[in-house]
């Protein structure tokens, strides 16, 4: 089987530098400066480098240690997935608005189907060419300004492939036909699904391009690999990739996860964090208009051993107390004691009803999250009075801006926004009353 | 040990005796048994589980007293299966012989001495009619709950005041709450007992017409050494058997009856139990059915537009105004199987609030308030 598809019809998109980039387009004084997103505690890791920050070496899942160290200088912010969420968003209709038939793949990467865009009959180069170029318009128009990178080939790996080839900002085509002389050269790790442990295995086989892999018969792959990873790779080394795009699935869980500064033991404090990650999971739920059926934990030992325990419950439920109730139980089944580095909460079999408990009304109100122990400072995203660098806030006298840093009871806000251009940096008192956070503005009810 | 016994006597002994032998004895390999014990009164067979215990009394001829301990499980297959002929059952060196017609049977024994002594039958307080008490049962444990993280909940209330009990079970999703007459030996006896729903299940299944029921309860109930009792004469023999009551405080449900309602219906249930299982169809398993009551009528509907929908028309008496509930269509299976009389009474307040279920006589009768089925309705989402 050749490529399946004989046109170019699948287009794969990429934001650059998605979250540093949305930071600087919200902070024009960080435009032209490295920015690194990503986890601020001890063990964070790094989301996102601007570009300006990937030419000191600083690459997405660093440590943070290590690209503060190669980049001293940047700045290091938490991150605001609610932005990050929003402009996506924005993003993704700008696709559906190209085809129906979208595959999101995360916040910042999506394939689509051109085969299904019925104003799109001719799908030459040229053409396919323009499509692109009016995409990516389109996707700075509705990003305020962001860039992305467009690949458009055959098949899902080889316009994944060509969008990395001309990024960020480009457009890449690959004209059917010429996907095997385009991928002989390049090195195994492009494809998907080849990370360092398979490229490891293969680099002992004498295979580092893939013009190596070629040559390797299937059931050399398969004792390599395994039977599924093996054989897929057979077939992706030349070209062939028949996945279908995939419209956008309805998400099957939700989850809310944290790993911790330091290994935690005191069960009260587990508990209390089981009981914050199953208001945060309910709250999901209810905006999305789900309940859940099946509810999961998930523990990561301190030697990064993972337990996961779930339970389903007799009918869907969006109820914290129900879901808390059911965490904690299975949490007792873990031994904890030797520490916990990460624990989550999840919740799938989606539904959209719920069966009520009788006893709801009797449920013990729910704790507002201050009355437990501390649990925002063992999450590592904060300091004692909840600033954060990279934060939305807004004074009373100063207006809106955001947090460049805090510590020692005193906070740093450079009071900018995307419209205002740079603006200038103050530090005040961390408990300045006049200081608070700032919410999203409402979405233009376009 | 040598006695003779009826087929169908021993039979049903058995089955009854072998249902609280554990499945799984674990370390206690003896539990899995039978005792049998020949005696100047008959022949004795006991089960235990450390929880529960059943013995029954046979009235049989026995030429040689002794003790056995056989396997419950392997006695019971064998008993269900003899021919209808009388039974000759004797000890044949380690091994038991039974012998019934033409058919031969040897069986291992284990060692008697190392059988747990059954608990003792607490003193009796009261005794019920055993057709009123297999009837309030079966209809009490509709809604008890089956989730073993929950232990409280897989209990049976029994709440017993001067000559009337009240038994009370909920899954938290529905309860159920039964009314049930019976003969205390003392007027002012006042007590509250939570009885697995299980043991309470099995006991009213196995009471023969006509029988009254001994019940049998340790003076202050409750607490976690709780021990309750029954005694009855069934299938040819005098049986009794005792269960530790469950450790922890049952909810206050009883409250959760609303004391008035905004809409209240009247449906045959013969009709509406048809229509819910047609509609239900296009329903997966636990996914809603929805029940408009207005205009004299009550329409039913399931499924969703990108699937398969149903949806069917009943006359309804309605009280009050139109609403649109919806209910797990097993759970409201359920309370129509349990309530009596040709016709349910349905009491409803708002669509997210419980709704009561109670039978009635007749279609211009009262609802007969002995039995009342609450059930939480789901709630549509967005």
């Amino acid at each position: 089987m050749e490529a399946v598809r004989d046109t170019a019809s699948v287009l794969h998109l990429d934001l650059d530098a998605f979250f540093a980039a949305v930071e600087q387009r919200d902070k024009p004084s960080l435009r032209g400066r490295p920015v690194v997103v990503g986890g601020l505690g001890p063990r964070g890791v790094v989301a996102t480098a601007s570009y300006e920050a990937r030419q000191f070496g600083v690459r997405s899942a660093m440590s943070m240690m290590e690209a503060r160290s190669r980049c001293p200088h940047a700045a290091f912010l938490a991150g605001r997935f609610d932005a990050y969420r929003r402009c996506s968003a924005d993003v993704m209709a700008v696709l559906h608005d190209l085809s129906p038939l979208v595959e999101p793949l995360s916040l910042d990467e999506a394939y689509v189907d051109l085969s299904a865009a019925g104003q799109l009959t001719d799908l030459s180069p040229a053409v396919l060419f323009d499509v692109a170029e009016g995409l990516r318009r389109e996707v700075s128009r509705v990003t305020g300004g962001l860039t992305a990178s467009v690949g458009i080939g055959s098949s899902k790996l080889v316009a994944k492939i060509a969008s990395e080839l001309d990024k960020p900002d480009g457009v890449v085509v690959v004209i059917p036909g010429t996907e095997r002389d385009l991928l002989r050269p390049m090195q195994v790790t492009v494809i998907p699904g080849v990370g360092p442990a398979t490229g490891n295995r293969l680099r002992m086989l004498g295979v580092t391009t893939i013009d190596d892999l070629e040559r390797l018969s299937v059931e050399e792959l398969v004792r390599v690999l395994g039977q599924a990873h093996g054989r897929s790779l057979f077939a992706l080394a030349r070209g062939e990739d028949d996945r279908a795009v995939m419209a956008e699935r309805e998400s099957k869980s939700i989850s809310v996860e944290d790993t911790f500064d330091t290994d935690l033991v005191e069960p009260a404090l587990l508990s209390a964090i089981v009981d914050r990650h199953a208001r945060a999971v309910c709250e999901r739920l209810v905006g999305s208009g789900l309940s859940g059926r099946t509810v999961t934990i998930k523990v990561r030992q301190h030697d990064f051993t993972t337990n996961t325990r779930s339970t389903t419950l007799a009918g869907p439920t969006d109820r914290a107390a129900v879901v808390s109730r059911v965490a904690r139980e299975l949490l007792r089944e873990i031994d904890t004691s030797a520490g916990v580095r990460l624990l989550g909460v999840g919740v799938s079999g989606l539904a959209d009803w719920v069966q009520d408990d009788l006893f709801v009304d009797d449920e013990p109100p729910e704790e507002p999250v201050a009355a437990a122990p501390t649990p925002v400072d063992v999450a590592g995203r904060s300091t004692a009075t909840g600033w954060v660098a990279g934060m939305d806030v807004e004074h009373d006298d100063f207006g809106p801006g955001w947090v460049w840093g805090a510590g020692l009871g005193r906070v740093t806000v450079r009071f900018e926004t995307a419209e205002t251009g740079v603006g200038p940096v103050r530090t005040l008192a961390a408990d300045d009353n006049r200081l608070r956070r700032r919410p999203l503005p409402a979405p233009d009810p376009a | 040990m040598k006695f003779r016994v009826d087929r169908d006597v021993l039979a049903d002994a058995v089955a009854w005796t072998a249902r609280s032998i554990p499945a799984r004895p674990g370390t206690i390999p003896q539990l899995a048994g039978i005792l049998m014990v020949a005696g100047p009164d008959g022949l004795e067979l006991s089960g235990f589980d450390y929880e529960t215990s059943a013995h029954a009394q046979l009235p049989v001829e026995v030429a040689d007293e002794g003790k056995a301990l056989i396997s419950g499980r392997l006695l019971a297959d064998i008993c269900r299966a003899l021919p209808d002929r009388p039974v000759d059952v004797s000890m044949d060196g380690a091994k038991v012989s039974l012998t019934c017609g033409s058919s031969r049977f040897s069986m291992q024994t284990m060692p008697v001495e190392d059988y747990p002594a059954l608990p003792e039958l607490p003193p009796v307080v009261g005794s019920v009619d055993g057709d009123a008490f297999a009837a309030a049962v079966a209809q009490a444990v509709t809604a008890a709950g089956r989730d073993d993280m929950l232990p409280v909940l897989t209990g049976v209330k029994l709440e017993i005041e001067g000559a009337t009990i009240s038994l009370l079970a909920t899954d938290r999703f529905r309860l159920s709450l039964r009314e049930l007459d019976w003969r205390p030996e003392q007027n002012e006896f006042s007590a509250n007992a939570l009885v697995p729903a299980k043991v309470l299940g099995d006991t009213a299944r196995s009471l023969t017409g006509g029988s009254a029921l001994q019940v049998a309860l340790a003076a202050d109930g409750g607490g976690s050494d709780g021990l309750i009792g029954f005694s009855w004469t069934a299938g040819g023999s005098d049986r009794r058997t005792t269960t530790r009551l469950i450790d922890g405080s049952f909810p206050n449900v009883r409250q959760l009856f609303p004391a008035t309602s905004e809409t209240t219906a009247v449906v045959e249930v013969a009709a509406l139990v048809e229509a819910v299982r047609r509609v239900s169809l296009v329903a997966g398993r636990n996914t809603p059915i929805r029940l408009t009551f207005s205009d004299a009528q009550v329409s039913l509907e399931a499924g969703n537009g990108e699937e398969a929908q149903a949806s069917e028309s009943l006359d309804a008496a309605l009280d009050g105004e139109p609403i649109t509930i919806g209910f797990n269509p097993t759970y409201l299976l359920d309370g129509l199987g349990a309530i009596t009389g040709s016709h349910v009474h349905v009491a409803m307040t708002l669509p997210a609030r419980p709704a009561a279920f109670a039978g009635m006589p007749g279609e211009d009768a009262e609802p007969d308030l002995q039995f009342r089925y609450l059930l939480m309705p789901l709630r549509m989402q967005g």
